[in-house]
């Protein structure tokens, strides 16, 4: 999939590596202005916000930094916070799959309407569907009805922070590995078989090595969007200190105090910890797509 | 290419000529930006009306007032940061106080300026309960029965939450004699029967009419008198406690940018006719109440007398009782840790 564009990538490096001097003309079109473009953009879009955090932090000092930052309670939300937002990544990642495969797969009526269900929770603003989900997941709502009986409790629950998560990440997932599936031939899975191979075979030694870069940046994609969520999970956790609170509830609480310092403290902590997880999985997906290829 | 040419002249002849009507119309009309807190959109709406009316018979000048609502913590740090309010109308003094220390707009005694400790409209913590008040829900001590569920955001991230927590506080400590550590065990048996503690004050009347969890909402009287007036006054029942406190939201004028606005006189009387009569009023109708003897006998009919506090009286300010109560490792968290055992 991201083949093509590695090669002309590197073909563009050589060229200007070895014609200097402005005599030699890339061979793609508009390379300067776009690159220079792109690296202007990112600076004031994403790098200077950013350093302004470490910057807040700096402030600290770093026993004050380290103060907030390992405090119990700060070390309870990110666990809880990493922790649903794993679990929501891993499950849309099985059910994201199955969905791409359905909806690309197999044609049936209401497929354009499934298809369409896919992209909602990117639209619908993060409160609505928070307060959709707590009517649905609480004690006596729709869902969380049927589980009560059982003493299972969803909604205010680190369940039920999970289900927001999983709710919220899903179209990552599908999204990402939709078109890949589109682009595999039929005929692998059909020379698969003839070579003897049942479907479960098929599956896992044909279909899954194709996908898990496509998979594994959607499940990023999807745990990315998890870690940082407050508007839908502050309605389904219950926010109770030490059990529920999530990591940007707590910076909201240290904001309420005009902590501004704490809470870059705990921004900063999640922010690398998401960097941490972000490039594992970059790895894993080019290690998976080096093999796939 | 004709037609195209006259359109390019017109549309010159039309840049030019609109900046100067413009700045002859800015001589006569003034805009202000009132940063306030959630539940006075409705309330500021019909006072910014009356106002632009009353200052046009005064002056001759029209007045638009522009309103800006959220958090009343977010609204302040959003100030703080920047935002060019000519007045803040929020929910606590501290976050004022906090605008007055971190964003030196305004003076740190901002709150002298004007009476009542800068609080045209005040209210006070009430209950509401489910209709016929099935659990028999009277007063403060009601709450702490372990057959009741309680409702009431989170006083770390909502500072309308904060006032809830200071009466059954100041309740407690009048109940047993000034006993800080009585207060303590009290309020700390108060939240071990809170369920959910939501971000706000919206999110805990959500959990409590739409989800139907707590058997009590602690609440501002004057949403939960909307609140009732909406959702139907068939199905809660407000009950008024023995004892509250004198909830004050304070108005101030964010000097440093009325000045720069050139603003400083209209924003001024836009505060000093929030305590006119006409205002009150208002105020009344959106279940505010009067604040001041005078406005209290005129306007506070509607409203049940209930003896109040102040936050000034029982914990010194809200400075003081923001680092006490509400900050990092501050008693409502280490209540907060014992509740949980």
């Amino acid at each position: 999939m991201t083949a093509p564009s590695i090669a002309s990538d590197s073909r563009v490096g050589s060229t200007r590596g070895r014609s200097r001097g402005g005599s030699g003309r890339s061979v793609l079109p508009g390379v300067r202005l776009t690159l220079g473009f792109t690296i202007a953009y990112l600076t004031v879009l994403v790098i200077v916000p950013l350093s302004t955090l470490f910057a807040r932090t700096a402030r600290l000092g770093w026993s004050g930094f380290w103060d907030a930052a390992t405090a119990p309670r700060a070390l309870a939300a990110y666990t809880l916070s990493v922790g649903t937002s794993v679990v929501a990544a891993v499950v849309n990642g099985v059910f994201g799959l199955l969905v791409a495969w359905v909806l690309t797969r197999y044609r049936f009526t209401g497929r354009a309407i499934a298809d369409a269900l896919v992209d909602l929770p990117f639209a619908l603003p993060t409160a609505v569907a928070g307060v959709a989900l707590t009517t649905l997941y609480s004690q006596n709502g729709l869902i969380g009805a049927l589980f009560a009986p059982h003493g299972i409790k969803i909604a205010f629950t680190p369940l039920g922070i999970a289900v927001a998560l999983t709710f919220i990440g899903l179209p990552f997932v599908v999204r990402s590995v939709q078109p890949v599936l589109e682009t595999l031939p039929k005929e692998i899975e059909e020379a698969a078989a003839t070579l003897g191979a049942d479907r479960w075979q098929t599956f896992r030694r044909v279909i899954l090595p194709a996908l898990t870069p496509a998979l594994v940046a959607g499940m990023s994609l999807s745990f990315a969007r998890a870690i940082g969520e407050y508007g839908s999970v502050v309605f389904i956790s219950g926010n109770m200190p030490g059990r529920t609170e999530i990591a940007p509830l707590l910076i909201m609480s240290k904001l309420e105090q005009y902590d501004y310092g704490g809470a870059t403290a705990i921004a900063v902590v999640m922010l690398l910890t998401s960097a941490v997880i972000l490039v594992s999985a970059g790895l894993i997906q080019r290690r998976a797509a080096r093999r796939a290829a | 290419m004709k037609t195209l040419k006259r359109i390019a002249q017109l549309a010159l002849g039309i840049a030019l000529i609109v900046p100067s009507a413009e700045k002859a119309a800015a001589q006569e009309r003034v805009t202000l930006l009132n940063v306030s807190y959630d539940p006075t959109r409705e309330l500021y709406k019909d006072i910014n009306a009356a106002f632009a009316r009353e200052w046009k018979r005064r002056t001759g000048q029209e007045v638009e007032i522009k309103q800006s609502h959220g958090g009343s913590g977010a609204q302040a740090r959003a100030v703080i940061d920047g935002l060019e309010a000519d007045v803040v109308t929020l929910g606590l003094a501290y976050d004022i106080d906090e605008i007055a220390q971190r964003g030196k707009t305004l003076p740190a005694d901002w709150q002298k300026k004007l009476p009542h400790n800068s609080t045209p409209f005040a209210s006070t913590i009430a209950f509401v309960v489910r209709k016929g008040n099935p659990k028999h829900i009277r007063d403060w001590n009601d709450l702490v029965r372990e057959d009741v569920q309680v409702i009431t955001p989170n006083p770390k991230t909502s500072g309308g939450a904060r006032w809830n927590y200071l009466a059954a506080w100041g309740y407690a400590l009048q109940r047993n004699k000034g006993s800080e550590a009585a207060a303590r065990d009290f309020v700390s048996r108060l939240y071990r029967n809170v369920p959910v503690l939501d971000a706000g004050a919206r999110g805990s009347t959500t959990t409590f009419t739409e989800r139907g969890i707590g058997d009590v909402l602690i609440a501002w009287e004057n949403e939960a008198l909307l609140a009732t007036k909406q959702l139907g006054p068939d199905r809660y029942d407000i009950i008024i406690p023995s004892v509250s406190i004198l909830a004050e939201p304070p108005v101030a004028v964010n000097e440093a940018v009325a000045a720069k606005h050139g603003t400083t006189k209209v924003a001024r009387a836009y505060l000093e006719y929030l305590y006119t009569d006409s205002a009150q009023a208002i105020g009344a109708k959106h279940f505010f109440r009067p604040t001041g003897p005078r406005s209290l006998a005129k306007f506070g009919g509607n409203f049940a007398k209930v003896p109040q506090f102040t936050v000034d009286q029982l914990f010194g300010g809200w400075a003081k009782a923001q680092k006490t109560h509400f900050a990092d490792n501050g008693v409502f968290d280490q209540v907060y840790s014992v509740s949980q055992k």
